[in-house]
């Protein structure tokens, strides 16, 4: 198996693919890239904390025009994973209002978006509808 | 008036639209004089200046004061995202209730005509091909398109679809008809970008942008300048009796920035700043919702129209569609919203619309809008959101005298 890298640092690639956050001790506010003090509180102590895969489409939109060298169409959406937002493509399914809705049930998945010069795959996270 | 009390002396916007043979120099130049004509001064008069431009490379109140007058007083530039013109306002009023001066001029400007997407594209490619992780969420390609979006478009289109989310009945059709409102609004503004009317049929069938704001749904990029001179209610008692008559009373002048939110890192939250802010207004200006004779908030989208309602409370919490829906906000409702036809279609020169939006309202208070004159205004609301976020907000009020 080649050699993989996550598209982006909090996604947690191997058998059980998730997201992880930097989680305030004091008060449990989550971010997923670093703070020197928490935005709410203030608070200076971080952990990591795992966030859940299965997630509810709070809000999305289907981008049919976009900057030069972005695919289109594809679905952006806001899911709200176990009580923390995250923001994602919708995948596996027809970019159109009939199949992405409100209130929609997904999960998230992986999917390779390339391989660079030396071999090493780049994994992207995206949600699927959960059937 | 009460001597510590700031008031709009003199106001005006360019024609939004398309000046190939303009710069922004040039533009701000123009509303600027326009603006000390119509409060009856000169630069000699400002003891401050403030000037907004987002995309220009900075400096531009220095290179106003060498096209207008160089009287060697205090210059601020600043910078809010789609709130700078409000925040230029906001600092030449702040200036002058300090005392520093008594008289102020703001202005904002900027040329947008053709330029696109605004907000997405992400950073550029790195060099070589191999991965190689950067940034703060140590990406290794751009992440617009490919974690969500972060153009324009579709971020307001998110902030509407959760609105639906939360209360329901938010749907394609709802919002095409908010813009067919500021569409069939704009007919009446000689001073606006795009004034033709649109029916549903054609807002609705138009070029998808994204889901579901199609292009008319969408805040027209173009050029075009707004300047204001603000004056202390001390100031004003020595100037003539025409020049109190048509001053407009700032009741009002409001700036937040977005408090922190569970889900303001992956969808920014437009609407706690504008409550925060809208609660303030209400307060200082000792009015509420229910005295306002017209609104001009920031529909950079129809999708963000819709939620505004909500957030300057001019409708109950989670009833906007209804409010909506009764026909409250057109020119001839309760509540009439956008009477300039709105960033849809008077067009949004980033920087300027924090000024113009006032220069709207105001020409409504001294009764001089003519053909669309919202009869006997004499109280209004100026919003703006500025990404990032900013909000500002000012409550204007028709001069007593």
């Amino acid at each position: 198996m080649a050699n993989q890298i996550p598209f982006v640092e909090y996604l947690v690639l191997g058998d059980r693919p998730h997201l992880v956050a930097n989680e305030c001790t004091a008060c449990q506010a989550r971010f997923f890239d670093r703070r020197n003090a928490c935005a709410n509180c203030f608070g200076t102590e971080f952990t990591k904390t795992e966030i859940a895969t299965d997630g509810e489409v709070r809000s999305f939109t289907i981008v049919t025009f976009a900057a030069p060298g972005v695919h289109v169409p594809f679905v952006s959406a806001i899911v709200d994973c176990g009580g923390t937002s995250v923001r994602g493509n919708i995948v596996n399914t027809p970019p159109d209002p009939d199949h992405v809705t409100l209130a929609m049930k997904v999960r998230l998945t992986t999917f390779t978006l390339g391989t660079d010069d030396e071999g090493t795959e780049a994994v992207n996270f995206g949600f699927e509808p959960a059937l | 008036m009460a001597s510590d009390d700031i008031w709009i002396l003199g106001i005006r916007m360019t024609k939004f639209g398309k000046y190939p043979d303009k710069d922004t120099v040039d533009l701000a130049a123009e509303a600027a004089m326009a603006a000390l004509a119509d409060g009856g001064v000169t630069m000699r008069d400002i003891g401050i200046l403030a000037a907004g431009n987002l995309m220009g490379g900075g400096g531009m109140g220095q290179m106003l004061q060498k096209q207008i007058g160089q009287t060697g007083i205090p210059v601020y530039n600043v910078a809010n995202a789609c709130a700078t013109g409000a925040t230029a306002l906001r600092t030449a009023i702040m200036a002058v209730k300090a005392g520093e001066c008594d008289m102020g001029l703001a202005v904002g400007v900027e040329k947008l005509a053709g330029a696109g997407l605004l907000g997405g594209g992400g950073r550029a490619k790195s060099d070589g091909n191999v991965y190689k992780p950067a940034g703060r969420f140590g990406a290794v390609g751009p992440v617009d398109g490919r974690i969500g979006t972060e153009a324009m478009p579709g971020v307001f289109a998110q902030v509407g679809m959760e609105y639906g989310h939360k209360y329901g009945g938010a749907d394609f059709e709802l919002f095409a008809k908010i813009s067919e409102k500021n569409h069939a609004h704009s007919t009446l503004n000689p001073l606006a970008a795009y004034s033709k009317r649109m029916t549903l049929e054609e807002i609705m069938n138009d070029v998808m942008i994204a889901y579901p704001n199609t292009r008319p749904m969408c805040s027209a990029n173009c050029d075009g300048a707004a300047a204001a001179v603000v004056v202390s209610g001390a100031k004003l008692r020595t100037l003539s009796l025409e020049q109190q008559r048509r001053a407009v009373k700032v009741s009002a002048s409001v700036l937040t920035t977005d408090p922190w939110q569970e889900a303001c890192q992956v969808l920014p939250d437009v609407n706690t700043l504008t409550r925060n802010a809208a609660k303030i207004a209400y307060a200082q200006a000792g009015v509420g919702p229910e005295d306002l004779d017209l609104v001009e908030l920031h529909d950079c989208f129809a999708t963000a129209e819709l939620v505004h309602y909500d957030n300057l409370m001019l409708c109950r919490e989670g009833e906007a569609v209804d409010f909506f829906n009764s026909g409250a906000t057109w020119r001839d409702g309760t509540m009439p919203v956008n009477v300039s036809g709105g960033l849809e279609s008077k067009g949004h020169p980033i920087a300027a619309t924090g000024i113009a939006n006032i220069w709207e309202v105001c020409h409504h208070l001294r009764g001089e809008a003519g053909d669309r004159q919202i009869e006997g205004a004499k109280v209004g609301l100026a919003h703006v959101i500025g990404l990032g976020s900013a909000c500002g907000i000012h409550i204007l009020e028709k001069s007593a005298a």
